[in-house]
């Protein structure tokens, strides 16, 4: 044990020296820099290489926990919640509900944009309620997109499809009412 | 269960940038809680590490990196890290092991630095993504924050001139912080409003910068509390829980995850009443949204409450539930893991009367810190009360 420094207020002060963007920039610290180079390649596993591949094909999957009474999307081998095993595949709807959205000016790396991307969860009907995925939205401008809003998907031709979320390209208004 | 007492605490600067390495950083707040408990590195027991995702500092592993600089050498050390929750979720891990027996003094040391990964700390973000679902679609983290504000704002009719409100006061809070980044006194609801749109509902002045920085913490079983402080502040009662990572299945307007944390930390500390026990709180707020959210998830009010409290002064530093006194994230800055100094270092700092300027004005007796992590999952909290 040491004596204990007596200070009215704390902290006392504030170790640690600013840095300037353009100390940086202008060379004026010591730096190192470095660029990883790495790669990675996921397998989907049943449940989600299942629901790849309904995209493929322009349909959309779920699966069914009985024992919660769950129409589950996006689908799982297992449920979460009841932790038993999840069965039968069930065929769901391309058109869903905006649950909630953003009007983005950012990119990926924080980069300022001009148009903005639309993007919200929307949860697919044919599902549980509150059950849908993370998307965008298209054929709407930002002054029209509202929580609640009642859509379907645009699928990519069926030959430009890759197997992956994108497959759908985005969801539109949906005219003439539906789910 | 031992009752387990804090005895130091200390903190850096907060800045997008700093010199020291992350190591350095580590020891420079450690030195400062040593100085406060009146103790040197032999005399702790063990140690641990809370650092969020290491693609920030862009050291894989960096707990082992960072132990030197947290006396944690020769020592049992370990690194803990859920995201936004490590900042709470640190001290609550460093309270165990005293709670438990296993230390009767216990190192609790926080580090972040944001400022290495380039071109934007928001870079590192591409990769806590769900690879199939999500990384497609080229996601950035703050569309997550204002959908969840948009969730929240809709369900319950709040206007964005409310929310506006908590950047205001916790900008200003941390006018009287030594350490803060973006202390401002100035500052209006106007400003906060016309300042840039980020990603709609969230504007600029919205969102808590990056930064660097570090936090520490010493822990202390009661039996040996009086070696240290004749005033001690104890740890009340701690709570943790996760949510499902199928963010996109679950309702975000309410923080359920973050009511069950409280919930147990309102049992362990014997509290039945919140909004009547707690004097003051240090919700997470990495956005101005967060901590209506986080007041509401903490059950300190209703549903759909907070903003209305924030409007009529309720959670001013003066008035009858003080909120974010520190400054917060807002107002401090937001070094993910090292924000244990705004959420847990500032409520010892007030129940012990030493927050200075910050000081809350009559004599608070309990206060609560809350964090928040991983993809809308994660409740970490801790209360303090003085003995």
């Amino acid at each position: 044990m040491v004596e204990k420094k007596e200070y009215k207020e704390w902290p006392p002060y504030a170790p640690g020296t600013y840095v300037r963007e353009s100390d940086i920039r202008d060379k004026k610290i010591t730096y190192t820099w470095w660029e990883p180079e790495v790669q990675y390649s996921w397998s989907l596993g049943p449940a989600m290489s299942k629901f790849i591949q309904g995209l493929k094909a322009g349909k959309i999957y779920g699966i069914h926990c009985k024992r919660c009474k769950r129409v589950i999307v996006p689908p799982r081998m297992f449920c979460e919640y009841c932790y038993g095993p999840t069965e039968e595949w069930i065929e769901l709807k391309d058109t869903g509900t905006i649950e909630t959205f953003s009007i983005s000016y950012l990119d990926p790396d924080a980069r300022r944009i001009e148009e903005p991307i639309l993007v919200g969860v929307v949860s697919i009907g044919g599902a549980s309620p509150k059950h849908g995925f993370m998307h965008y939205f298209g054929e709407m401008t930002k002054d029209e997109i509202k929580i609640g809003m009642k859509v379907k998907a645009v699928w990519k031709p069926e030959n430009e499809r890759e197997g992956s979320i994108t497959d759908i390209k985005y969801f539109k208004p949906l005219k003439g009412g539906g789910e | 269960m031992k009752e387990v007492a804090v005895i130091g605490a200390g903190m850096t600067l907060f800045r997008r940038h700093l010199l020291e390495t992350g190591k350095e950083l580590s020891f420079l707040a450690t030195k400062m809680a040593m100085e406060d408990a009146g103790i040197e590195k032999d005399d702790i027991d063990m140690v641990v590490m809370g650092s969020a995702p290491d693609a920030f500092d862009g050291i894989h592993m960096k707990g082992e990196n960072l132990l030197d600089g947290a006396a944690a050498v020769g020592k049992p050390y370990v690194r803990v890290f859920n995201g936004g929750g490590t900042g709470v979720f640190a001290p609550i891990a460093g309270w165990w092991h005293v709670a438990s027996g296993v230390a009767d003094v216990c190192l609790v040391v926080c580090e972040e630095k944001m400022g290495n990964c380039y071109p934007h700390p928001q870079t590192a973000f591409r990769h806590i993504w769900d690879p199939i679902l999500d990384r497609p679609l080229t996601p950035n983290l703050v569309w997550l924050f204002a959908m969840e504000m948009n969730r929240y704002m809709t369900v319950h009719g709040i206007k964005k001139e409310d929310i506006a409100l908590v950047s205001v006061k916790n900008k200003r809070n941390a006018v009287g912080h030594p350490c803060a980044q973006l202390a401002d006194p100035n500052i209006t609801v106007e400003d906060v409003l016309n300042s840039e749109i980020m990603a709609w509902p969230v504007n600029r002045l919205d969102i808590s910068p990056p930064s660097d920085g570090a936090a520490a913490l010493i822990f202390c079983n009661k039996d040996f509390v009086h070696r240290f402080t004749d005033d001690p502040i104890y740890v009340a009662g701690t709570g943790w829980s996760i949510d499902s990572t199928m963010w996109t299945n679950r309702d975000l307007y309410f923080p359920r995850y973050v009511a069950q944390a409280a919930k147990m930390a309102y049992k362990m500390a014997g509290i039945q009443n919140p909004p009547k026990e707690i004097d003051f709180a240090e919700p997470y707020d990495p956005f101005s949204y967060k901590e209506l959210h986080h007041l509401e998830g903490l059950l300190l009010c209703k549903k759909g409450e907070a903003p209305i409290l924030t409007r009529e002064g309720v959670t001013q530093r003066d008035g009858d539930l003080p909120v974010c006194p520190s400054g917060g994230l807002l107002g401090v800055g937001n070094p993910i893991a090292a924000t244990m100094g705004q959420k847990i270092c500032e409520l010892y700092w007030q129940l012990a009367g030493k927050a200075g300027k910050r000081q809350i004005p009559g004599d608070p007796r309990t206060g609560i810190g809350q964090a928040w992590g991983d993809i809308m999952q994660m409740g970490t909290v801790m209360i303090l009360r003085r003995g």
